[in-house]
């Protein structure tokens, strides 16, 4: 650096005074480990947002298969209905010992000798005990398949099914697993014979709950969250719209509509399992509408949805600039006319993706749901909002309670499926934002 | 004396005071749209430079490249070269907080933080550390007050809110907080727009006294406010510096049509 | 005839009705619809409302009142010894009176004749039919079911015949009243204008429906329990339902609120360093690209059902918290026993402190970036660097929303059920030990209320009197928080 520098028009540049220190180097080190600090609150979000997922995906996308055995069953009168009297006794065909024809089928197919009883137990712990009522009810459809060979596939034990997904170790004590040696050897046996193999666990999308793992599916609960969706959906839309047209758009600025707003803002920050109570409280014990029906569930997420709703309804609301209720006031038509034909068409792409998240929000919501016995344990398939029912996110709950370890594998599977349907409405959400985004 | 002669012996005066900062071909662009062209400006040491222009001509763009504030901007660009006394402060030896430190800035709008009006003014020496003691804190903040006028106005309450204060006070104290750093050079974007006729006229006379501490850079929307403060003056037009001239002779007898033009309240 | 039936004709009207009206709108008009007031559709939904709505009043408000106007009358003919009894066991007579009602329609008359004679072989006829009646039936009771069928119909009769009247009667007048210079689009739009009052009034409703509902129960509750054993008792053994007299059992609210508050605290300790740096990351530093991804994913978090929360708790992070412990006791001591349980406040915790990490960084983000340029600028002019910017003058600027921000985000950490179900354990106990089991309100209001409830025993209302504590601390906590960030708003407005 020169002292006084000479420029080429003859310009003298001004001396820069001494230096100052202003700690440049220890500020700079602070500098760093401030970004750092944020760069490591992101990663351990995004870790753990990557641990969740992983957990469950790779505990879960083997509930998708499910091992099966097929082979050829005797129906045989002797186990059936020895003493030939199910044309008197309907009891006869109910109660028959199913199981047994399934074990006899295998027996023959392992070689395993009819007096061999230790074996034979074993051999029935290769297939799941729901082979009775699937047996019972190709029989009851049809008594005449009596004394006749079908072939027939039933499901294998839920221990088998686990150990034909390797998620056994199979170096541990054959004392302290759940399956033996033996069954293990034939397992690999069936395999190769082609009996027994995996397929795809439509059961899971199908049956009702059922303690046994290998049995139990999500058909129940798909089916009532479906109905709560639906009374959601038709109640807390049309309901969120109008109570955001009056609040946004007719609402004099009085206590009253103070109140409401402030109602709602709060009652978005209600604990869900608050509804839950009001629902308990309100729609059975005083309204007396039954337990575990989706119809009390779907009002209670509707009552939880609302304020989502009418908050995401305003905002749309609100986007849409007043030049256009301008120019419709202008032209003669009254308030109501300009709301309804043009201020709620230019909103509703806002109002639809809200009421998706809103949707979403109220899919994965548990908690009330417990609350208004939606728990209980349903096997059949509801057939109105008002039979009992449960819903996709309580069946996780009932199956998280479960000890087994192949209902941690369904478990994840139903988390997979509900992860899914929020991942698929989110999505649609998006999507209807970027197509119909309009900037003004 | 001719007036080619009085000319002549002017330049010389002026070429006798020391340039703090020169800028060379400077360009600046905004993502693809381009704000400044090739501006060759000088600013003298201890002078009041003034930069005048109609709206969007790229005179507070310019006076933002003087202390990287562009920086903070995304997507903004500079080129050419700036020096501050000599040295390139686009330059990656130079540290744009060391810079920031040197030449100072005071925007359009008072600024103060919320904090009181001794914190606010305290703020600068306390992230440099610049006062070794409480007490010596004490008296860089009372001197700045006292640079900056407000010192007899606010003695009294230096503990109370910086945002309390009155809008022209509030604007003396964001120029004590800048003084309270000890810069060499203070740029002020517009700092009067926000004020009525009165704490204006406090101001101006604020930018007088500061004149024989500091460099002083000002952008100014009002000519009057130009002639008055500056020694310097420096017209842009639509991102082109067009004439740099002694404030005396860019309001008498301006070299370009297009100053004559703008002074005499042809565009605007 | 049933109550839809009676709707679907009800509609039916008001469909005639709306094309009546327009009929005689267009005819009025002879054709130049600017004589008409308003277009034709508004004079069809006008009658059509007059047909339709004053009936559907009637039908509501008919449907709500008479249930307690028959309910009363059927208790008259209780005999007096039974009028004489509790109120419980009254309740209980009333209910097995309605099962019997139901069920005697789908008797025959030999059957009933057969009850007459012995009425403690109703229970078994009715069982045939799939009735389940709860206790032997006294004599009386099927006497008051008939009591009780035939009043319903005759109601349902009357109703019907009034609604229908009405519908007709309202639609006629209506029709009388369709004139050139009638102003049917103000009268339509009046009512529209009051039904959307009324659906914004919901909102009012709803709190209304939650205090009223808990606070009735709750009271029940504090009959039995003296309230201030509940709020000041240091000991939770509620036994179990039904369990001898009412007052067994101990419901003190101390242990579930301090396990409420530690788990909330743990989780608060996770999710406010976590959030609020990711926060300041994001409004400061990132790149629009980094943010225009990482934002969205972190939200993620945020969009995750916590059932699922709980069951990554329950079966990852529990056991991994136990293994790893394990682990490190036995490197330190040579004892492999883990230190901490697999359910512990450490586990709910810290998974509720994630999920609780978008909310924290999305709040603060928003307050953030709410801080004016202005502010940013004056300080870096100065020369300051950016994270003094931020700790010297953004987040003293911000520091009220924050907190309020904060104060949102701790009422859903009290709030949260499904993570503390799972992972947080059932023992209400009182201890500072974060590696062992504590339980929270949440958890005993489910626990309280899945299986079998009575709402006569305490057991059952107690979870009225939690849910209603629970309820002030979040209610107080975002008024609270509403009022600032409010507050702070109007700051840089």
């Amino acid at each position: 650096m020169t002292d006084i520098a000479q420029q080429a028009s003859g310009q003298i540049i001004a001396k820069a005074p001494a230096r100052r220190d202003i700690g440049i180097r220890r500020r700079y080190a602070a500098e760093r480990r401030f970004r750092l600090y944020g760069v490591a609150a992101i990663t351990f979000g995004l870790v753990f947002l990557f641990l969740l997922l992983w957990s469950v995906l790779s505990k879960g996308y083997t509930a998708f298969q499910q091992t099966e055995l097929t082979l050829p069953i005797t129906f045989s009168q002797e186990i059936i209905d020895p003493n030939n009297k199910r044309e008197t006794d309907p009891q006869v065909l109910q109660t028959a010992n199913y199981p047994v024809l399934v074990r006899n089928a295998l027996a023959e197919k392992l070689g395993v000798a009819s007096s061999n009883r230790a074996a034979l137990r074993q051999v029935s712990g290769l297939f799941s005990d729901s082979a009775r009522v699937e047996l019972r009810d190709m029989v009851m459809s049809d008594p005449s398949i009596i004394g006749k060979t079908l072939p027939v596939t039933v499901l294998a034990s839920a221990n088998i099914d686990s150990a034909f997904k390797g998620q056994f170790d199979m170096t541990v004590d054959e004392a302290s697993r759940k399956v033996s040696d033996q069954q293990v050897a034939w397992m690999d046996q069936l395999a190769k014979e082609g009996v027994l193999a995996k397929g795809f666990n439509t059961g899971l999308f199908v049956n009702g709950n059922s303690s046994r793992p290998e049995a139990a599916g999500l058909g129940v609960a798909l089916i009532g969250s479906l109905y709560l969706m639906g009374i959601v959906l038709v109640l807390s839309l049309p309901i969120g719209v109008a109570a955001s047209i009056y609040l946004e758009e007719f609402a004099p600025k009085n206590r009253l509509t103070d109140l409401i707003e402030v109602n709602i803002n709060n009652l978005a920050a209600v604990p869900s399992i608050v509804y839950g109570l009001l629902g308990l409280a309100v729609f059975i014990n005083f309204a007396g509408l039954p337990r575990s029906a989706p119809l009390v569930g779907g009002l209670v997420l509707t009552l939880m949805t609302l304020p989502t709703i009418i908050i995401a309804t305003r905002a749309a609301l609100r986007a849409v600039p007043p030049s256009i209720r301008a120019a419709a006031l202008g032209l003669g038509a009254s308030k109501m006319q300009t709301t309804f034909h043009h201020v709620l068409p230019l909103a509703m792409p806002g109002i639809l993706t809200g009421t998706i998240i809103g949707l979403a929000h109220a899919l994965g919501e548990t908690a009330p749901l417990l609350l208004i016995g939606m728990v209980a344990f349903v096997a059949n398939v509801p057939a109105t909002p008002l039979d009992p029912s449960t819903a996709l996110p309580v069946q996780i709950y009932m199956w998280a309670n479960e000890a087994e370890r192949a209902f941690v594998e369904r478990t994840s599977g139903a988390i997979i499926v509900l992860l899914a349907f929020l991942v698929i409405m989110n999505l649609g959400a998006i999507l209807l934002r970027r197509r119909f985004e309009r900037r003004w | 004396m001719t007036e080619a002669a009085t000319e002549e012996l002017l330049d010389k005066k002026m070429n006798a005071v020391p340039l703090k900062m020169v800028g060379k071909d400077v360009s600046v662009y905004y993502g693809d749209k381009r704000a400044l062209y090739d501006v060759n400006l000088n600013v003298r040491e201890n002078t009041v430079t003034a930069l005048i222009g109609p709206s969007g001509c790229g005179k507070s763009t310019f006076l933002r490249t003087l202390n990287r504030m562009n920086d903070t901007i995304d997507g903004c660009r500079v080129t050419g070269t700036i020096t501050l006394d000599g040295d390139d402060i686009y330059d990656s030896s130079i540290d744009v907080v060391e810079l920031r430190a040197r030449v100072g800035m005071v925007f359009q709008k008072p600024n103060p933080f919320p904090k009181s009006i001794y914190e606010n003014v305290a703020y600068g020496p306390r992230i440099h550390g610049l006062a070794k003691s409480k007490a010596d804190l004490d008296q860089v903040v009372e001197q700045s007050l006292q640079k900056a006028g407000l010192w007899n106005e606010v003695k009294d309450r230096l503990h109370e809110g910086g945002t309390g204060l009155s809008g022209g006070q509030q604007q003396r104290l964001c120029i004590a907080r800048a003084v309270a750093v000890s810069p060499e050079v203070i740029l002020m974007d517009e700092p009067c727009s926000a004020l009525d006729p009165i704490a204006t006229a406090r101001v101006e006379e604020l930018i007088h006294e500061l004149r024989t501490n500091f460099t002083i850079v000002i952008v100014t929307h009002s000519m009057q406010q130009a002639a008055r403060v500056s020694q310097r003056t420096a017209m842009f037009h639509l991102g082109n510096l067009v004439e740099e001239n002694d404030t005396d002779k860019m309001f008498t007898n301006p070299d370009d049509q297009r100053t004559q033009d703008y002074i005499m309240g042809r565009f605007g | 005839m049933s109550t839809t039936l009676l709707l679907a004709i009800l509609l039916v009207i008001a469909a005639v009705a709306f094309v009546l009206g327009r009929m005689r709108a267009g005819a009025l008009s002879q054709g130049r619809s600017s004589a008409l007031h308003s277009r034709p559709n508004y004079y069809g939904a006008f009658v059509a409302l007059a047909a339709f709505l004053p009936s559907l009043i009637l039908v509501a408000v008919w449907l709500t009142i008479s249930p307690f106007v028959i309910n009363s009358a059927v208790r008259d003919t209780f005999p007096q010894e039974v009028k004489n009894q509790s109120e419980a066991q009254q309740s209980l007579a009333h209910g097995m009176v309605t099962t019997i009602a139901r069920g005697l329609p789908f008797l025959t008359e030999e059957e009933i004749a057969g009850i007459r004679q012995d009425p403690s072989t109703l229970q078994s006829v009715f069982a045939a039919r799939r009735f389940a009646v709860a206790a032997e039936a006294q004599p009386y009771m099927l006497d008051s079911a008939a009591t009780l069928n035939a009043m319903s119909q005759t109601s349902r009769t009357t109703l019907s015949a009034l609604a229908l009247l009405l519908s007709i009667v309202g639609a006629f007048f209506a029709l009388r009243m369709v004139a050139p210079r009638f102003r049917a689009r103000n009268q339509v739009e009046r009512v529209m204008l009051w039904s959307l009052l009324l659906a914004s009034s919901i909102a009012i409703l709803t709190t209304v429906g939650i205090v009223a509902s808990m606070a009735t129960e709750a009271l029940r509750f504090f009959t039995m329990v003296p309230a201030h054993e509940f709020f000041f008792g240091t000991v939770w053994d509620p036994r179990f339902a039904g369990a001898g007299a009412s007052s067994s059992g101990q419901f003190g609210l101390i242990p579930l609120l301090a396990g409420t508050l530690y788990i909330g605290f743990v989780a608060m300790l996770v999710a406010v360093p976590v959030g609020l740096f990711a926060a300041i990351y994001m409004a400061e530093y990132a790149s629009p690209r980094m943010r225009s991804t990482a934002k969205p994913l972190l939200e993620v978090l945020a969009g995750i059902p916590t059932i699922v929360y709980g069951f990554f708790a329950l079966v990852t992070v529990g056991p991994f918290l136990r293994d790893i412990s394990a682990q490190l006791s036995g490197l330190v001591t040579g004892d492999y026993t883990s230190f901490i349980e697999a359910q512990s406040v450490i586990t709910a915790g810290i998974v509720m402190g994630i999920m609780l990490i978008p909310y924290v960084s999305s709040l603060s983000d928003d307050i953030i970036t709410a801080v004016p340029r202005a502010l940013r600028d004056g300080s870096l002019g100065l020369g300051a660097t950016r994270s003094e910017t931020i700790k010297r003058v953004i987040l003293p600027a911000a520091l009220p929303g924050i907190v309020g921000a904060l104060l949102m985000t701790a009422s859903r950490a009290i709030g949260e059920t499904m993570i503390v179900v799972l992972a947080a354990g059932v023992a209400a106990r009182m201890q500072l030990n974060p590696f062992e089991p504590m339980t929270t309100v949440t958890v005993k209001i489910v626990n309280q209320l899945t299986g079998d409830l009575e709402f006569t025993s305490p057991q059952t209302l107690v979870a009225f009197a939690l849910g209603i504590t629970l309820f002030c601390i979040t209610l107080a906590l975002n008024i609270y928080a509403l009022y600032i960030v409010r507050k702070y708003r109007e700051q840089y407005e």
